[in-house]
C-alpha cells in the first residue's frame, strides 16, 4: 500500500503490469467500453422510429417488381441507436480531444459557428433543383464564396462543383485538357515531382495522360532543371504542390511556369497545403493556371472521419472558359443567376461537361464561408502565419533529437518534415508514432513524402496552443529517446489503446467486408 | 481572434526558439514580387461571431425552404424524415472531427461504423460486398462505368434512356477524356420503360449496361430481363438507384441479377442541403472486389486477438498505387455514411418498408388529385413515390408560377433536357412520408389556377 504523501496527492502508483492482469467479464475497462456490432445487437423488426399506420395502401402500382418481405436490415429502438453510436465514438480519437498533427491533412479546429450555419434552414432543406428565384440566398453565399477564392488566390475564376481535393485535381486536368484540345494540339504526358500526392498521378491517369516523374533536389524541392529540360511539344502540364509535401515553399514555380507556359503547357498546383500561405501569396502571382482548394483543409470544414471534402478550382484567365457547369454570375441586378445545361450554349459555351449532378458541396461552402467571414482578409494572414510560427516552433523544438533532413537549410512552412536517421537498429518510424498513441496524440503522417526515409510529417496547425505544443513536443522528445534507445517496449505499441496492433495482412489476405451471420 | 490561441507573448517566446524576428521573416522563401506585405485588399476584416451568424441568416432567409411549403421535388434528391437522433449522432465530436482512419488502433469508431455500413449497403441493395463510400450517386455511376471497363476489358458502356441526366452528363464528361464510348439516348414520354430496346443495343463489344431503378421518370424497368441480356453477351448490368427507399418496397437490383449497383444515399439520413454533400452508394459482386474504387473496411484481429476493423485491399488505392489506382479518390462521404447509417438503424427492415410504403402511398394519392386536372395526364404505369405527368403547357413556366404561389411543385423535364422539345411538357412529381393531404389539395388547385 502505498503512503499518502503530506501534500495530500497521493503519488502515482506503478500499475501497468496490475492493469494489464485485470481481466473484467464484459471485456469493457470503465470508460473504456466495447461494443458489439449492430447486427449481433439490433433485429429487422425492431425500430427507432413511428410512422402512422396506414391500412388502405393499394400496391399495385409498384409493379412486378414488389418486394416480398422487408429487407432484412436490422434496426434498434432510439435510446439502444444512441447508445450504440456514442460508444462507438469513445473509440475515436479527434482534434476535440487533443494535438491531431497529421502532415498534409491541415486537421485544425473546425468551429461550431460553422456547423450552425450550415444547418440553417435555407441551406440545409433546399432542394438543388428548386427554381431559382426561391433560392437566391442560397446561390449568394455561393457566389460569395467563389469570389473569396477567387480574391484570396489572385485567379480569375473558379469552378465550384469539385467534391474533394482529387476531384479537384481531375477538374484542373480536364480544364488544361480541354483548352489544349480546343487549340488543336492534344498533348499526352504530365509531369509530377516524386513528392506528390499519390492523387496526382492517379489524377493525371484517370484523365488519360501518362505520367512521368520529376526527381527532387537535396534540398527538398522540383529539380527545376530536370523539368524544363523535359518539356516539349508532348507535355499537357506539370503539377506541382506548393508549398510541397516536405513542408518546404517551391520558390521557383514563377520560373517553372514560364518555361511551361513557353512551352505552350499549363501549370496545375496542387492546394492542398494553401492554408501554409492564404493572405500572403497569391498563387495567380506565381503563373498558376488551375489550382483545387481543400475546403475542409484551408477552411477548416470538419473531416468527418473521411469526408466528405470539397474541392473548389480556382482557374487563370486561359483556362477559366473551359470550366464545368454550373456555376453562379451575379447579374446587374444584384440576383443570381445559375449557368447551366440550358444557358450553357449561350454564356459558357467552352464548358467541359459536368463534374457532378447538382451544385457540389453546398454543406462545406456555407462552413467555409462562414470561417472566413469570421477571420476575414487580416485574420486569415494570422492564420497561416500562426500556422508557420507553429510549425517551425516544432521543428527547432525537436531538431537536436530527430534527423530533420531540410532543418538545416532553412525555416519550414507548416509542417516540419523529420526522418528514422539514428533510431535504434529495427526500430521504425512506425514504432514512434503507435508510441504517441498511449502519450494520448494521433500519430504525424508517416511514411510521406516517400522521397524521405522513414518520414515523419508533422503538421500542428495554427490551432494550437503553445502550451499544448510544448506537452506534444516533450512527448516526441520521449518517443525519439526511447527509439535511438531501443526500447522494446516501443516495438509493441500501443499498449493503452482500445486496440492494439491490427493484423492488415490477414484482413487482406481473407477479405472480410460485409457481416455475415454464423 | 477566437479561433487562434496564441497570444503576443508567446509569438514573440516561440520565435526566439525558431530564431527568427517575426513571422514575415519566415517567408523568406517565397519570391518577393509575390509576398504580400498586407492584407489584400478589397475583402473584408474579421468578424464576431454574431456578425457572421447574422450575414448567414440573412442569406438563409432569402429561400423557399422545402419544410415551409407543399413540396414535391425528387429528380435524384428526396425529403425524407430525419430523426433527431441522425444529427447529434453525426455532431459526435469524436466522429465530426476525425480524419479517415489510418490509425486502426485509434479510430475503432469510425472503422466499426464503416463495417455496418458496408454491410447494411450490401443488404439493401442485395449485393455480396459494398464499399465505405463514394462522394455521390452521380461519380459512383461513372466509377461502375470505369471498373466494368476493367472487368470486361472492353469500353462501350450502353446508357439507358432513363439514366438521371445528370449522370449522364458525369459520365459523358470523364468518357471524352478516357476514350469510352457511351451509348445515350433521352426518354420518351411513356407509360412503360422500354426494355427491348435497351437489350437491343448491347452486343459482343458492349461492357456494361447502365439502368436505373426506378428510372428518371419513376418508372420500374425489368431488371431481369435486361441483366439476363447483358450477361448472356458478356457484358455487365450496373443499376443506379438515385431512391434507396424504393428498396423496401421494390425487389433489390443484385436480387435481380445486376453485377453492380451504385445509388445515391443522401435520401436516408443526409437531407437535402441544395445538392450536396451527398453519399455515393456502390456495391457489387464479391469476384470484383480488387476492382473497385474507394475505401474498403474489413474486419481483422489485433495483437490480443481482438475483433478489429481496418482499412484494406489498400493496394488498390491512390495513395499506394499512385498511376495505376483503381480510382484517384481519396477523401468520401465518411460523415454522410454515418448520417445513412444512423438513419437506417433507426429504422431497421421493417421501418424502411413502413417508410417506403407511406411514401408510395402519398405519391399514389398525390396522382390520383392530379389526375383530375384537366389537361394534367400521369405518364407512369408503375412508380414507387415519383411520377411524371403532362401538362398543356411548357412546364418550366408552370413550376416558377407556382413557386410565385409559394408551392413547390416538381422539377420541370425541361430543366434537365433543355434540348429536348418533345420533354418540356413534363413534370416530375415526387411524394414522401412527409407529404400531407393539405400539401396535396394546395399543389392541386395552385396548378388548376396556373393552367385556368
Amino acid at each position: 500500500m502505498n503512503e499518502i504523501n503530506p501534500s495530500g496527492w497521493r503519488p502515482a502508483m506503478n500499475t501497468t503490469s496490475i492493469v494489464q492482469e485485470i481481466e473484467t467479464f464484459t471485456g469493457n475497462r470503465a470508460l473504456q467500453l466495447e461494443e458489439a456490432l449492430l447486427f449481433e445487437i439490433g433485429s429487422p423488426d425492431r425500430s427507432g422510429v413511428d410512422f402512422d399506420e396506414v391500412t388502405d395502401i393499394d400496391l399495385s402500382a409498384l409493379g412486378p417488381n414488389a418486394r416480398k418481405g422487408a429487407p432484412n436490415l436490422p434496426g434498434l429502438s432510439e435510446p439502444e441507436t444512441v447508445r450504440h453510436y456514442t460508444r462507438l465514438s469513445r473509440q475515436n480519437y479527434a482534434i476535440d480531444l487533443g494535438v491531431f498533427p497529421l502532415g498534409s491533412c491541415t486537421m485544425k479546429h473546425n468551429p461550431r459557428l460553422d456547423e450552425k450555419v450550415a444547418r440553417m434552414p435555407g441551406f440545409a432543406d433546399v432542394h438543388p433543383l428548386q427554381p431559382v428565384q426561391s433560392v437566391q440566398g442560397a446561390l449568394s453565399a455561393i457566389n460569395e464564396l467563389a469570389v473569396w477564392l477567387v480574391k484570396l488566390t489572385g485567379m480569375h475564376g473558379v469552378a465550384m462543383t469539385p467534391k474533394a481535393g482529387a476531384h479537384g485535381e481531375l477538374c484542373g486536368l480536364l480544364c488544361i485538357r480541354a483548352a489544349l484540345e480546343a487549340k488543336g494540339d492534344p498533348r499526352e504526358v504530365i509531369l509530377v515531382p516524386e513528392s506528390a500526392h499519390g492523387t496526382n498521378p492517379a489524377t493525371a491517369a484517370f484523365a488519360g495522360y501518362r505520367v512521368e516523374n520529376i526527381p527532387a533536389t537535396a534540398d527538398g524541392r522540383v529539380d527545376v532543371t530536370a523539368l524544363t529540360a523535359r518539356l516539349g511539344p508532348d507535355v499537357a502540364g506539370v503539377m506541382i504542390t506548393n508549398p510541397n509535401t516536405c513542408g518546404l515553399f517551391e520558390r521557383d514555380l514563377k520560373v517553372i511556369a514560364d518555361a511551361v507556359h513557353a512551352a505552350g503547357g499549363y501549370v496545375y498546383c496542387d492546394g492542398a497545403n494553401f492554408n501554409a500561405i492564404v493572405g500572403r501569396v497569391r498563387p495567380g502571382d506565381l503563373g498558376v493556371d488551375a489550382m483545387h482548394i481543400n475546403l475542409h483543409k484551408t477552411f477548416s470544414t470538419p473531416h468527418g472521419g473521411g469526408g466528405p471534402g470539397s474541392g473548389p478550382v480556382v482557374l487563370s484567365e486561359a483556362l477559366a472558359p473551359y470550366g464545368p457547369l454550373p456555376f453562379t454570375a451575379r447579374q446587374a441586378d444584384g440576383s443570381i443567376k445559375l449557368i447551366e445545361e440550358e444557358d450553357a450554349y449561350l454564356e459558357h459555351p467552352h464548358a467541359f461537361g459536368r463534374m457532378c449532378a447538382f451544385h457540389g458541396q453546398m454543406g462545406m461552402y456555407t462552413r467555409a464561408l462562414a470561417y472566413i467571414l469570421s477571420h476575414g482578409a487580416d485574420g486569415l494572414r494570422q492564420v497561416s502565419g500562426d500556422a508557420v510560427l507553429n510549425a517551425n516552433y516544432v521543428l527547432r523544438s525537436l531538431d537536436d533529437v530527430l534527423d530533420a533532413p531540410f532543418g538545416p537549410a532553412g525555416h519550414c512552412m507548416h509542417e516540419a518534415l523529420f526522418s528514422d536517421d539514428g533510431f535504434a537498429e529495427g526500430f521504425s518510424t512506425l514504432d514512434l508514432a503507435k508510441g504517441l498513441i498511449d502519450e494520448g496524440y494521433h500519430p504525424m503522417t508517416v511514411y510521406f513524402p516517400l522521397v524521405v526515409h522513414g518520414a515523419m510529417l508533422v503538421e500542428p496547425t495554427e490551432t494550437e496552443s503553445k502550451a499544448g505544443l510544448d506537452q506534444f513536443i516533450g512527448a516526441m522528445r520521449s518517443l525519439a529517446e526511447r527509439a535511438k534507445a531501443g526500447d522494446e517496449m516501443l516495438k509493441s505499441a500501443p499498449h493503452l489503446a482500445p486496440r492494439r496492433r491490427l493484423d492488415e495482412t490477414l484482413a487482406a489476405r481473407k477479405p472480410k467486408l460485409v457481416y455475415k451471420e454464423v | 481572434m477566437r479561433y487562434l490561441p496564441l497570444t503576443d507573448a508567446d509569438r514573440s517566446a516561440m520565435l526566439s526558439v525558431v530564431g527568427a524576428g517575426s513571422i514575415d521573416e519566415l517567408f523568406a522563401d517565397v519570391p518577393e514580387h509575390a509576398r504580400l506585405t498586407a492584407p489584400i485588399a478589397g475583402l473584408p476584416q474579421h468578424a464576431s461571431e454574431m456578425a457572421v451568424e447574422r450575414h448567414m441568416a440573412r442569406l438563409s432567409a432569402d429561400n423557399i425552404t422545402a419544410g415551409s411549403v407543399p413540396f414535391f421535388l425528387g429528380a435524384g434528391a428526396y425529403r425524407h424524415h430525419i430523426p433527431a437522433t441522425v444529427d447529434h449522432m453525426i455532431q459526435r465530436g469524436e466522429f465530426l472531427t476525425a480524419y479517415t482512419p489510418y490509425q486502426p488502433e485509434i479510430a475503432q469508431g469510425t472503422l466499426q461504423v464503416l463495417f455496418e455500413f458496408q454491410t447494411q449497403v450490401a443488404r439493401l441493395f442485395g449485393t455480396d460486398i459494398a464499399n465505405a463510400s463514394l462522394y455521390d450517386g452521380s461519380t459512383a455511376c461513372w466509377e461502375a462505368i470505369a471498373m466494368a471497363a476493367r472487368i470486361t476489358r472492353r469500353n462501350k458502356a450502353v446508357l439507358s434512356c432513363g439514366l438521371h441526366p445528370h449522370y449522364v452528363e458525369t459520365s459523358r464528361t470523364m468518357a471524352k477524356f478516357t476514350g469510352d464510348e457511351l451509348d445515350i439516348s433521352e426518354p420518351a414520354l411513356i407509360a412503360d420503360t422500354d426494355d427491348a430496346a435497351v437489350i437491343a443495343k448491347i452486343d459482343g463489344e458492349t461492357s456494361c449496361v447502365v439502368v436505373q431503378y426506378p428510372d428518371v421518370l419513376g418508372r420500374i424497368p425489368d431488371l431481369a430481363a435486361i441483366a439476363a441480356a447483358a450477361q448472356a453477351k458478356g457484358a455487365l448490368l450496373i443499376a443506379v438507384v438515385t431512391e434507396p427507399v424504393a428498396l423496401g418496397l421494390l425487389e433489390s437490383p443484385g436480387s435481380l441479377g445486376a453485377d453492380i449497383v451504385v445509388g445515391e444515399g443522401q435520401a436516408i439520413g443526409v437531407g437535402l442541403q441544395f445538392g450536396g454533400p451527398y453519399l455515393g452508394l456502390f456495391g457489387c459482386r464479391e469476384k470484383f472486389v480488387r476492382q473497385i474504387p474507394g475505401r474498403l473496411c474489413g474486419e481483422t484481429v489485433d495483437a490480443d486477438g481482438k475483433r478489429g476493423f481496418v482499412l484494406t485491399l489498400s493496394t488498390r488505392e491512390q495513395h499506394i498505387r499512385r498511376e495505376k489506382a483503381t480510382s484517384n479518390i481519396c477523401t468520401n462521404s465518411g460523415l454522410c455514411a454515418l448520417a445513412f447509417s444512423v438513419h437506417m438503424t433507426l429504422l431497421g427492415g421493417a421501418g424502411l418498408a413502413k417508410m417506403a410504403r407511406l411514401s408510395h402511398h402519398r405519391a399514389r394519392k398525390t396522382a390520383e388529385r392530379l389526375a383530375q386536372i384537366p389537361g394534367v395526364t400521369v405518364v407512369n404505369r408503375h412508380y414507387f413515390n415519383e411520377f411524371a405527368v403532362t401538362l398543356p403547357k411548357d412546364a418550366r413556366q408552370v413550376v416558377r408560377d407556382l413557386a410565385d404561389r409559394k408551392i413547390l411543385g416538381g422539377v420541370s423535364l425541361g430543366r434537365l433536357y433543355p434540348q429536348v422539345e418533345a420533354l418540356s411538357t413534363g413534370l416530375l412529381i415526387a411524394a414522401t412520408e412527409c407529404t400531407t393531404d393539405d400539401d396535396i389539395s394546395a399543389l392541386a388547385t395552385a396548378l388548376e389556377e396556373v393552367l385556368a
